[in-house]
């Protein structure tokens, strides 16, 4: 599988995670291990900005090759976005952001405007800027112009586990983007990841699917497996599907004459 | 029409639920299908907010109170001692609310516009503002302008209950004080919303009149604040009236089977909506009830002014049922493979 490089970082884990909804965070750390992920995002409400130190999540996050990638939930505008993000830069030391911008709280579905204008003013100000945004392919040209390091259009709405339902956009973004498609929301089940990464997504992010499992340490690593699988599947190629058979039409008939 | 179990079976089986599957989910009818409407509650509370509970507690700043309420301890005819807490005081209660490891705290009041108007709230969120990651409020209906000036002070919340929808019912618990405007009560949280607070919760007085009216014109309410003020996050709290010094007794009595029922009709119809449950509540209906659609929680809480420092025997607005500390409700938590969420909000959100 080919490693995956976003704004400089190089991946070999192509799973990225979230670490909400889990029952207890040593659960969660055990999952995180077991996924293989090397990119997690965490919400900095949740977080304990003033004493980062001392936050039990984060320090159950920490571990050699696993970056944090500090998330802006619960802004409800760019300008919300923006000081929220100073403030995770300087707390949490790390200038990669989501950038999430959901004034809908009942969908946390990602306002389009507000998101642009946040990721326009975070890029001048340094930020790797990996913004979570609806399936819109125009908008993801939009925020590749303004210099995010990725986009991460949704696959259903969070949390929904409903998988890959925006598939007819997702696949015109991923096919006219020159920056990674990290495909946020929706995967509910590996075979949804491995979809995703069927279709050339350059990564996907899981988390509900995890958390609310059973077990989640498994499924993370059914997840790890899924997301090999699916990249393998579209680095080797895949075939095309046949829609017809492949008779010679009755169209072109005329072309030879029957003697 | 009364709902009849045929409307029940509807209602569970249909993907989006309505106000009228609400009823349905609330009436007698229902009552037979409560472990599939537990089942399901379950379920779409574990898949929206995952494996925890949000914690909170309340900080009472005074019991001064003009209105006269016929259920309620800080009523005006109710001779009893009243105590509004000063800046120093309000300190030592920080700091004591802090040492349980809260970083959610709401600040309640009685209601008494001259001492604790405004103004004094103002003070009050400065002195306690950095202190918390996220401050609600539940105390008198306020104006559109005071709403927004509290915002801009950095408060997250307001709580305001209609008490009852029953408007002459309404007049007759409140005879007197502002409290007896039934209209003004009604449109706080379109004040809110148009101040752009981020979240408002809703609710009644369970107790004071037919649960399953009232609560179906709250869930009216919600379902109208949602599409209004859509920026606005809303949860529902389920007090149930609790004795209290010079007390009424409820005029209805709900128990807890019907409890249930509604908190599950609830999350059926409202799947998103945050439900909450107070230290009102037994430990045995509040350890079990946590796997039924209730998403935060109260706990340690003291209903008095001082409770926590200042003036430990000060008078309570009402008797807590679950007397049991944070630390102890963490613990059951955790051992139900829940995780206790102390914080989740930040200064930095909603503020500018």
């Amino acid at each position: 599988m080919e490693p995956l490089v976003i704004a400089g970082r190089t991946f070999t884990s192509r799973l990225f995670t979230g670490t909400g909804k889990f029952s207890a965070t040593s659960v969660m750390e055990a999952a995180l291990l077991a996924s293989g992920t090397e990119l997690v995002t965490v919400a900095l409400k949740r977080v304990n900005m003033q004493q980062p130190e001392q936050d039990d999540m984060l320090s159950h996050v920490e571990h050699p090759g696993i970056h944090l990638l500090p998330n802006t939930s619960g802004v409800r505008t760019a300008k919300e976005a923006v000081y929220a993000a100073q403030l995770a830069r300087e707390a949490l030391e790390t200038n990669w952001l989501k950038l999430e911008i959901h004034p809908d709280p009942k969908y946390l579905l990602p306002d389009p405007i507000e998101t642009l204008l946040a990721a326009e003013e975070l890029v001048k100000q340094g930020f790797v800027v990996l913004p979570y945004i609806h399936a819109d392919p125009v908008l993801c040209k939009r925020l590749e112009d303004v210099g995010v390091a990725a986009v991460m259009p949704l696959g259903s709405p969070i949390g929904s586990n409903k998988g890959l339902r925006t598939i007819d956009f997702l696949e015109i973004i991923i096919g006219q983007s020159k920056v990674p498609v990290v495909i946020d929301a929706g995967i509910g089940a590996p075979s949804d990841a491995a979809k995703a990464m069927e279709l050339g997504a350059d990564a996907v992010l899981v988390n509900t699917a995890i958390a609310v499992s059973r077990d989640p340490v498994l499924m993370a690593a059914a997840f790890k497996q899924a997301v090999i699988a699916g990249r393998e599947a579209y680095e080797a190629g895949l075939g095309m599907v046949a829609q017809t058979a492949q008779a010679t039409s009755p169209l072109l008939s005329f072309l030879n004459p029957v003697s | 029409m009364q709902k009849q179990a045929a409307d029940v079976r509807r209602a569970l089986s249909r993907r989006v639920r309505d106000l009228e599957d609400f009823k349905a989910l609330v009436s007698p009818a229902a009552a037979a299908h409560l472990p599939q409407m537990a089942t399901l509650s379950h379920t779409l509370t574990k898949q929206r907010f995952g494996n925890i509970m949000q914690l909170y507690v309340p900080l009472y700043l005074s019991n001064e109170c003009q209105n006269i309420c016929t259920y309620c301890g800080f009523s005006y005819d109710n001779k009893i001692k009243r105590k509004t807490l000063s800046g120093i005081e309000i300190l030592k209660e920080v700091e004591a609310i802090r040492q349980m490891g809260y970083e959610h705290v709401l600040l309640v009041t009685g209601e008494a516009q001259q001492t604790v108007g405004v103004d004094y709230f103002l003070q009050a969120l400065e002195i306690i503002r950095p202190h918390f990651a996220h401050i609600s409020m539940e105390v008198q209906p306020l104006d559109r302008e005071e709403y927004e000036q509290l915002i801009a002070k950095g408060l997250n919340t307001v709580l305001v209950y209609q008490e009852t929808y029953h408007e002459a019912d309404y007049r007759k618990h409140h005879p007197k004080g502002k409290k007896s405007k039934f209209d003004y009560r009604l449109e706080t949280p379109d004040r809110l919303g148009q101040a752009g607070i981020h979240k408002i919760g809703l609710g009644v007085l369970l107790g004071l009149e037919d649960w399953r009216t009232d609560s179906f014109f709250t869930a009216l309410h919600l379902a109208y604040l949602e599409k209004t003020y859509w920026q606005t996050r809303y949860s529902i709290s389920f007090p149930r009236l609790r004795p209290f010094s010079g007390g009424l007794m409820p005029k209805v009595d709900m128990n807890d089977t019907e409890l249930v029922q509604l908190i599950c009709a609830y999350r059926l119809c409202f799947e998103t909506v945050e439900l909450s449950i107070s230290t009102r509540e037994s430990e045995v209906f509040r350890d079990n009830v946590i796997r039924l659609g209730i998403t935060a929680m109260s706990a340690g809480s003291k209903t008095n002014p001082g409770g926590y420092a200042v003036d430990q025997q000060s008078l309570e607005q009402f008797e807590i049922s679950d007397e049991r500390s944070a630390s102890e409700i963490a613990d059951m938590l955790r051992r139900q493979q829940y995780e206790p969420v102390w914080k989740d909000w930040d200064v930095a959100l909603g503020t500018c």
